[in-house]
């Protein structure tokens, strides 16, 4: 009876490790962040840049930047009024304090409740992870800006940050 | 001999059945008869004027971009790069063939970019110029 018994548990034992290996890999850790999946949103916010998971802010940020988009990073980045209503809409729905907290939670971590950060650079969780990142590699020309996420993490266009 | 010239390819263009029926055909004569109403003595496009205008500097808009191949490059066949870092894809027809698909895109990007560049709006004969260059590419 014990010999029997043995393997399965050894089986039920492995099974829920790897269940839970998975169901974290899944969700990603802390470095995964679904990639933009509405067409629109992709077009309309990923021609100048990569199209920055919904995620990453929360969904005050996303209301002000949408709102200021005359203003845009010193960029006119205007689009039609009916197009900005559903991208907003989009973008507030699975942000990090919302629809998109079990992936944006680790990296809203230190940020006010309702305040509106513009800038994923400058959230303190993101500024503690790439504090090894030197100066040189910054201005590196296939780099060029803390936005082109792409450069480092070649797999970011499918929402993985891994180092 | 030149004008004449371009009209005869413009009219080749568009009388060719299948760039006549694509929406790109369809702008350029939209832009055809906004230059027209612009100017009298409107004598058609030219690719040629168009690459002048693509590698001109300008330098009335954005400090970063006093040229259209400041980001576009200076050979439409290569990819450019955005103040982003991001990768712009070609901007010739040929390498990239469907971009200029949606006029109303194509409009966005001339008012965004005209200003960045020119600090203006581009004229309806500096649209089609630019257009042309691209589309001959």
């Amino acid at each position: 009876m014990k010999m029997t018994l043995r393997p399965l548990v050894l089986v039920a034992l492995a099974a829920g490790f790897s269940a839970l290996v998975l169901g974290s890999a899944r969700a990603g850790g802390s470095h995964f962040f679904p990639p933009v999946s509405e067409p629109l949103v992709r077009e309309e916010c990923g021609s100048c840049h990569l199209a920055f998971a919904p995620s990453m802010l929360p969904a005050a940020s996303w209301r002000k930047m949408m709102g200021e988009l005359d203003r845009h990073f010193g960029e006119d980045a205007t689009v039609d009024p009916e197009i900005a209503r559903k991208i907003t809409a989009w973008l507030v729905a699975n942000a990090g304090d919302s629809g998109g907290s079990r992936y944006g939670a680790k990296l809203l971590r230190g940020v006010d409740a309702g305040a509106a950060p513009q800038r994923i650079t400058g959230l303190p969780k993101w500024v503690r992870e790439h504090r090894e990142v030197p100066d040189w590699e910054w201005r590196h020309k296939e780099v060029r800006s803390k936005a082109n996420c792409v450069a480092c993490h070649a797999d970011a266009e499918r929402g993985y940050y891994e180092d | 001999m030149s004008i004449r010239h371009l009209s005869l390819i413009a009219l080749v263009a568009a009388f060719s059945p299948a760039f006549a029926a694509t929406p790109l055909a369809a702008q350029l004569t939209a832009y055809a008869s906004a230059a027209r109403s612009e100017n009298p003595a409107f004598a058609g496009f030219s690719a040629q004027r168009g690459e002048v205008l693509h590698r001109t500097e300008f330098g009335r808009g954005k400090p970063d971009s006093p040229a259209c191949a400041s980001c576009h490059g200076q050979d439409p066949r290569q990819p450019g790069t955005a103040r982003s870092g991001k990768r712009i894809d070609p901007m010739a027809l040929s390498v990239t063939p469907g971009r200029y698909a949606d006029p109303a895109k194509v409009e966005k990007w001339f008012k965004r970019n005209c200003d960045e560049v020119l600090g203006r709006a581009c004229t309806a004969q500096e649209k089609g110029d630019w257009l042309s260059f691209v589309a001959s590419r």
